[in-house]
């Protein structure tokens, strides 16, 4: 009997698939993880090149899931050939129909229904350009203690990008909004594989739809939008998580009741209380829950890695990015010493409150030994960094002091 | 069966590339499981999820793949199913 190996192997259909098969496998490598994520993510994660994309971290080829490694986040921008991807359902659209491409507007909370074009998109409505953190809600869950079921990221769910689209807010005025309107429902072009699975469909409330910095987006980094982040038009919706900026974004409703689906009511929900979130979907909440919406505060060491060996003596930069939910952040503390003392790193470039924030400190002439390096992150809320992630189901928003050893010789 | 499955299988890979074949441990049950998860997701999804969920963790997991998801899966599979990912893939 053959294996079910051998049978994919000599199927007409899957003969034709074998050469990328091969030519991927042959670039797969081995990447070092966190020590912290679950053991058996390493029999699974390899760096994989997706069509278009460069070498990032394969956690799930289908539906694809793949993390940025964490060097290309040791920058303000994120290239696009390196930014996350993150598929919830694995029918994905085909290019050629992407190349067909039409907004449809409407719904019962409309004035009328209506057709945009990707033209009529870039041409009739203002265009607008922010820089702003794209953030998956489950960033970090693989770090969950005890874990938590579900993709296992690490440090790279997320990027920072110059989007460049019509503002949601003018795109609906134009549609006309009735007063009974309540959300705006999102959909995207790519779907389940099973008819009985819930697609991937949000919604927003309206006053966040219409809050001017809300996008349409066709452009990336002064590019198109790579096929695998959206092409050819995502929703950005700047200090939200992820989950709000739909991609290959097709359809636009206009409800007058709170959407009533898998997406809304079971996923993407934080217990109530929990979380300092400023921003409430509250039609959507419960006694018990709430969907996630802002990003919370937190950072990331970039440099030096966790577990490095240095020479002592030479000027050692410790860096990284900080970000929140739109506040702006205003300092971050950084310890070499475990957290027995503290000073602030000096702030990168301010690319606006969306986005990333870099940041740096120098050791001058650190000695031989081992540095517990800490970085904790404050906004202009006066938020900051927890010491320990805050425990919820689904493993969101995790946040706390972040911490890489080195040792120097 | 299984060359339906394969076809089955290319019917609902991504738009271009294939992605390579993966394998569970092969123990009482991974036919099954393979051929039943494998309609929706590639199979990566299992050993990442490990070794951390334990039988209980595998039960929910599966019943939401049933009750939210849809998947076609009858109470004696799915017992199976949960009975290999916990033996094998369990805490």
């Amino acid at each position: 009997m053959l294996s079910r190996r051998e049978v994919l192997k000599v199927s007409a259909g899957a003969a034709l698939a074998a050469a990328p098969a091969l030519w991927r496998q042959a670039l797969a490598a081995a990447p070092v993880l966190r020590p912290d994520l679950p053991a058996g993510l390493g029999a699974v994660a390899v760096l994989d090149a997706l069509p278009g994309k460069r070498p990032l971290l394969k956690l799930s080829y289908r539906p694809p899931n793949y993390e940025t490694p964490v060097s290309y986040l040791d920058a303000l921008i994120t290239p696009n050939d390196a930014f996350f991807v993150r598929y919830h359902l694995a029918g994905l659209p085909e290019p050629a129909e992407l190349e067909k491409w039409r907004l449809r507007l409407g719904g019962p909370g409309a004035e009328g229904t209506r057709e945009v074009t990707l033209d009529q998109l870039k041409t009739e409505f203002e265009p607008v350009e922010l820089t702003a953190l794209c953030q998956c809600s489950g960033n970090r869950r693989g770090l969950a203690s005890p874990h938590v079921a579900g993709v296992q990221w690490g440090d790279g769910a997320m990027g920072n990008a110059r989007w460049k689209g019509a503002r949601l807010k003018d795109v609906l005025a134009r549609l006309g909004i009735k007063k009974e309107a309540v959300e705006v429902v999102m959909s995207g072009a790519d779907g389940p594989v099973l008819e009985q699975t819930p697609k991937f469909v949000k919604s927003l409330p309206l006053w966040k739809a219409m809050d001017g910095n809300a996008l349409i987006a066709y452009e990336m980094n002064g590019e198109k939008l790579p096929y695998y982040n959206g092409y050819p038009a995502r929703i950005v919706v700047p200090g939200w998580t992820g989950t709000y900026w739909m991609k290959h974004i097709t359809e636009l409703q206009l409800v007058t009741v709170p959407l009533d689906n898998f997406w809304m009511r079971v996923a993407y929900r934080i217990p109530q209380g929990k979380f300092a979130q400023v921003e409430r979907f509250t039609d959507q909440e419960t006694d018990q829950s709430m969907p996630i919406t802002e990003i919370v505060v937190n950072s990331l060491i970039t440099a030096p890695g966790n577990g490095q060996t240095l020479p002592a003596g030479q000027p050692l930069e410790i860096r990284g990015l900080a970000w929140d939910g739109g506040y702006g952040i205003t300092g971050v503390e950084v310890s070499s010493d475990g957290g027995a003392s503290w000073g602030p790193a000096t702030l990168g470039e301010d690319a606006g409150r969306f986005s990333v924030r870099r940041w740096s400190l120098t050791l001058p002439a650190p000695k031989p030994g081992i540095y517990v390096i800490l970085a904790k992150a404050t906004n202009r809320l006066g938020e900051s960094q927890p010491n320990e992630a805050i425990a919820n189901p689904a493993g969101y928003h995790n946040n706390p002091v972040q911490r890489a050893a080195v040792t120097l010789t | 069966m299984f060359r339906s499955l394969a076809l089955l299988l290319l019917a609902a890979a991504p738009a271009f590339g294939a992605e390579p074949e993966l394998a569970l441990k092969p123990a009482a049950g991974h036919e099954l499981v393979e051929n039943n998860c494998q309609i929706c997701h590639s199979l990566d999804y299992i050993p990442m999820n490990s070794p951390f969920l334990a039988q209980k963790g595998w039960d929910a997991e599966v019943h939401k793949m049933i009750k939210a998801y849809g998947a076609p899966v009858d109470d004696k599979d799915a017992q199976a199913i949960i009975d290999y990912l916990a033996k094998n893939y369990g805490g």
